[in-house]
């Protein structure tokens, strides 16, 4: 193909690279467009042979022209060159092919052909193992190579959008659609996936109501956008989801591409329809391209794509591109299949009955053999007709219904909100495309006319006839040839879906746009059935392939899960502390610079001896409020609640109904009608939403009220011997002696102002308060307490030394230390089950044969034998039975402990609770241990401390 | 992404409600007479029916449950109740 200019471009060009050669484009190209005018003929390599291919088409169908494409340092792999606008500096390779498409040395495979046809592989690897074979046969076939290095930003954002008809293609059908809607008064959004509006107006020469085909497109694109409608272009509505809503992929000039979801009262779906080739031997050389797309190389970028041009065809269409591609100055011959080609004035030549015997040029197309006779040419063009882009239709559950007029698939009846129009509803004349498009929009007056009567476009199919020597292709993409259909109708893969997945037919990245027809109708000689009979494969989104960041938007990276901080992560940072996530919350794992296990043990010990200051903020506080608050915490509750004091607080479960520990935390009883349920910080949005569920579901929900108040609160915990004396400080208004607020007792009373609270809990198993306030106090109240704690010794304490400090005490994370199966009774707390009146959350489950069984896992303490280092997480508790190894549980928690000195650990133990003190063995990634199984609490048992 | 029709809200996206149960489906109480293939099959039976179906749903973003009427096979919504009391 000597592909050229016209005219001569002037002016700077835009360079580029194509698999190292230096090459000049022009502004308005697209890489496919470049690649032409600089005379390239193979772009690439194909999928299974290595065959050398050339640009087939110019937009979303093209089968060949995958490239890998650099700009600005950023690789994209696969980019179909012809929808990529060329840009200064881009570097281009060619993909499947090494070291480049021109040159590859992969290209013997072609050779081996016939043994390898369609299931090749899976039938000779599968001996003794696939998988021995797989990764060499992948590296020979794949497409493009992923940058392992680029990390895009996550910065494409998702815009959600509403109208009442929502125009997919900016054609004449899409446009006089969008028009009329707008006249009707109608909120219009228009979306095309070319760079400017007017679809086939821009390759066909057209007078609508007085202007030029392309002056009548963006007047109404104008007057769309004055109007205040939404106009998209280079935006691909790639697919259609439930209830309606259509997916678009925008590319946008120097931002990041967007996604837009949107949902309209109707869709017209105006997409145009798309040239598929003819099946002739060597019909995948390069230089043989789609009518269509030369016509478009022509009108869009000034590119003639050969001077000695042979078009085979079977309709009428064709004979415009080829009056076309003449006028620009190539010499033209047209192959048509049909025994009577259509009669007209021009003086082009033109073979009746003219199929396509053979075809010369391996890298480029030289000649063709038409009946016989060598043909000399440097450019191959195929019309096999058109196939209309129904895609959003059947996405939509539309059906189809094949029509011998056209030769193609046009949707059967439209789906409610979705109206399909123009070409891709069959209508290829432009008056007819007008005015269904128009009707489309609501239009009840004339509609929009071309001054001169439709092109022709009659046409009589050519469909693939089987049991021809020679390799026709069928899927250009993914290398299927009519022989691989032709076994797999042997083999009985008669169904087109199970051709598909046979022979990948139409499984490669550009879904069969250009192949599915032709497949089928080849399914359908082979087996004796019509087109209709044998049917389509189903149209599943997207249309184009979209990029993950465009699906992912910018819930990637920091957005994926956000961490909750904080109030006062700033404070903490100018101590020194190192953040970690616990349960969602980012919060002090230890303070200051040394070995972290050094800071931990510090911490620790120093809270141990006087009094540490902790953020705890992000445990629970759930307000639940009412005349029935009390039955609700109740029902939720392993414990009864309700019996308590008014200022008491109690510490509980709560259960799923199959009776497993969900959470674990305190509840305190501020008055007979409200109640404060203190959950783990990971559990708060759970807890309140069983709470709520329950809520609803069971109590009289005027009487009962539940809300999640965390957010409001800072919470600082002074936990040690001189807590109480650090809170006395503090000046909160509240007795502190131990009759006046023992261990489990609230308060409320006032810091800085404002009301506050106060609470005697403890995770530590040391004296501790909880002190919270209002989040905006939260900087004075640590400021009041750092300023008390300076004299006493203490020490900020961060979330790791309160881990450690809660496992010497036994004191269970739940979800940690108890799993989807562990009941309370598993961690030695039976009185509810065995005394409770009364229904709650969980029950029944209690008492089932299973909850009941003698061998549970139970929660305990281990103590490491052999060694004095901490016993890995994880590690396994085994015994043998009958010769057979099996785990018996397995390690929760381990840490070492400089308090006790000596490493500590929590488990779950089959029969734990009744086995202590026995010894058992633990395995560990290959690695063999012992310990000695003793009660969780290896700490203060006697809970003197908590008075301490 | 389909639309859920929240009595109180309104049309919502899908991803602001979330699944609570199938609708009728009675607690066995009290637990002492409850026989464990009752329990088991409130616990664990779903009916999970092809095409029409009556389920609780919550709007997480208002926090009410309500019956939602739909079908499994079409994603059609057919219906969306308050469970409030006095109201239909």
């Amino acid at each position: 193909m000597t592909a050229r200019r016209i005219p001569t471009p002037t002016g700077p060009g835009l360079h580029f690279t194509f698999d190292g050669r230096a090459m000049t484009g022009i502004a308005g190209d697209t890489i496919a467009s470049a690649l032409l005018a600089n005379g390239v003929r193979v772009v690439g390599r194909s999928f299974k042979y290595h065959r050398p291919r050339g640009i087939f088409g110019y937009g979303a169908e093209e089968p060949n022209a995958l490239v890998d494409v650099t700009v600005n340092g950023r690789t994209t792999p696969n980019l179909r060159a012809t929808t990529e606008p060329l840009q200064d500096g881009m570097d281009v390779r060619s993909v499947n092919a090494s070291p480049t498409a021109a040159h590859d040395r992969n290209g013997f495979l072609d050779g081996f052909s016939r043994f390898i046809p369609a299931g090749f592989y899976y039938k000779t690897f599968i001996w003794p193992d696939w998988h021995l074979f797989e990764p060499r046969i992948r590296a020979m076939a794949g497409l493009g190579r992923l940058d392992l290095d680029n990390r895009p930003a996550a910065d494409c954002p998702q815009i959600a959008a509403r109208c009442d008809v929502l125009v997919v293609g900016a054609g004449p059908a899409g446009l006089a659609a969008a028009r009329a809607a707008s006249a009707a008064g109608q909120s219009v959004m228009l979306v095309d996936d070319q760079t400017e509006p007017g679809g086939s107006l821009r390759l066909h020469d057209a007078t609508i109501d007085g202007m030029s085909g392309t002056e009548w497109a963006s007047g109404i694109v104008a007057d769309l956008r004055r109007a205040g409608h939404t106009v998209l272009t280079r935006t691909t509505a790639f697919g259609v989801y439930d209830h309606g809503l259509v997916s678009a992929w925008q590319r946008r000039e120097g931002k990041p591409d967007a996604l837009w979801q949107i949902r309209a009262k109707t869709v017209v779906v105006a997409a145009g329809a798309i040239e598929r080739p003819l099946v002739f031997p060597d019909n995948d050389r390069p230089g043989i391209m789609s009518a269509e797309a030369a016509l478009a190389y022509l009108k869009l970028h000034g590119v003639l794509v050969g001077s000695r041009i042979v078009l085979a065809t079977n309709n009428d269409r064709a004979y415009f591109v080829a009056q076309a591609l003449r006028s620009a100055g190539a010499e033209v011959t047209v192959a048509d299949t049909r025994a009577a080609p259509p009669a007209s004035a021009d003086a082009i030549t033109r073979l009746a009955g003219a199929t396509i015997d053979a075809v010369h040029g391996r890298d480029g197309v030289e000649a063709v053999n038409i009946g016989g006779q060598r043909l000399e040419c440097d450019c191959l063009l195929v019309s096999g007709g058109y196939t209309p882009t129904v895609h959003l239709h059947c996405q939509a559950g539309g059906k189809l219904r094949y029509d011998d007029q056209i030769a193609a698939f046009i949707p059967a009846a439209f789906r409610p909100g979705m109206v399909v129009v123009g070409a891709a509803n069959g209508v290829f004349g432009l008056s007819g495309a007008l005015a269904e498009g128009h009707a489309a929009g609501g239009g009840k007056d004339a509609p929009p006319s071309p001054a001169s009567p439709d092109e022709a476009h009659a046409i009589e199919p050519a469909w693939p006839v089987p049991g021809k020597p020679g390799r026709q292709w069928i899927d250009f993409q993914n290398d299927v040839t009519l022989k691989d259909v032709e076994l797999a109708a042997r083999e009985n893969f008669r169904s087109v879906e199970h051709l598909k997945r046979y022979t990948t037919l139409g499984m490669a990245t550009d879904q069969g746009k250009t192949s599915n027809m032709n497949g089928l109708a080849a399914m359908a000689a082979v087996t004796g059935r019509t087109i209709a009979e044998t049917g389509t494969t189903t149209y599943r989104p997207p249309f184009v392939p979209v990029p993950l960041t465009v699906v992912a938007g910018r819930r990637r990276g920091e957005l994926f899960n956000p961490v909750r901080r904080l109030t006062l992560e700033n404070e903490y940072r100018k101590t020194g502390a190192v953040f970690r996530e616990y349960g969602g919350w980012l919060r002090p794992a230890w303070f200051g610079t040394g070995k972290a296990e050094d800071e931990i043990a510090r911490e620790a010990l120093r809270s141990r001896e006087t009094v540490g200051i902790l953020d705890a903020s992000p445990l629970g506080k759930i307000e639940v409020i009412g005349p029935d608050a009390g039955a609700l915490v109740d029902y939720n509750s392993y414990h009864t609640i309700s019996t308590l004091k008014p200022g008491r607080i109690r510490y509980g479960f709560m259960l799923t109904e199959s009776g497993v520990i969900y959470d674990d935390g305190v509840v305190s009883k501020v008055s007979d009608e409200h109640y404060i349920v203190s959950c783990s910080s990971g559990h708060v949005a759970g807890v309140t939403a069983r709470l709520e569920e329950w809520r609803q579901d069971r109590f009289d929900p005027a009487r009962v009220f539940v809300h999640n108040s965390t957010p409001h609160w800072a919470t600082l915990t002074a936990t040690g011997p001189r807590s109480r004396d650090l809170v006395a400080a503090l000046g909160l208004g509240v007795d502190l002696a131990d009759d006046a607020l023992p261990h489990m007792a609230f308060a409320e009373c006032r810091f800085d102002g404002t009301t506050a609270r106060l609470a005697r809990v403890s995770f530590t198993g040391d004296r501790s308060y909880e002190v919270s306030v209002p989040q905006s106090k939260a900087a004075a109240l640590l400021a009041a307490m750092t300023e008390a704690g300076r004299p006493l010794g203490a020490v900020a304490l961060g979330s790791e030394a309160l881990l450690l400090m809660r496992a010497e005490k036994g004191f269970i994370i739940a979800g940690k230390d108890t799993d989807g199966t562990t009941m309370p009774h598993d961690l030695g707390i039976t009185a509810p089950r065995d005394r409770r009146k009364g229904e709650f959350v969980g029950k029944r489950s209690l008492f089932t044969d299973n909850a009941l069984r003698d061998d549970r896992q139970q929660g305990v303490g281990l103590v490491a034998v052999d060694e004095n280092v901490p016993l890995p997480v994880g590690a396994h508790g085994v015994a043998t039975r009958d010769g057979v190894r099996r785990s018996i549980g397995f390690v929760t928690s381990s840490y070492m402990s400089q308090t006790l000195g000596r490493p500590i650990a929590l488990a779950l133990i089959e029969r734990g609770l009744s086995r202590i003190g026995e010894q058992i063995e633990l395995v560990h990634l290959g690695r063999t241990m012992r310990a000695t199984i003793a009660p969780a609490c290896a700490f203060d048992p006697e809970g003197a401390r908590i008075n301490g | 992404m389909q639309l859920f029709p929240c009595p109180f809200c309104g049309l919502r996206a899908e991803t602001e409600f979330h699944f609570g149960a199938e609708a009728g489906k009675t607690r066995p109480e009290p637990a002492a007479d409850v026989s464990a293939a009752d329990w088991a099959r409130y616990l664990h039976a779903k009916k999970n029916p092809k095409g029409p179906s009556r389920e609780i749903w919550v709007h997480e973003t208002c926090g009410e449950f309500f019956l939602l009427e739909r079908d499994t096979v079409t994603h059609e919504v057919t219906g969306s109740q308050s469970l409030r009391k006095g109201e239909p």
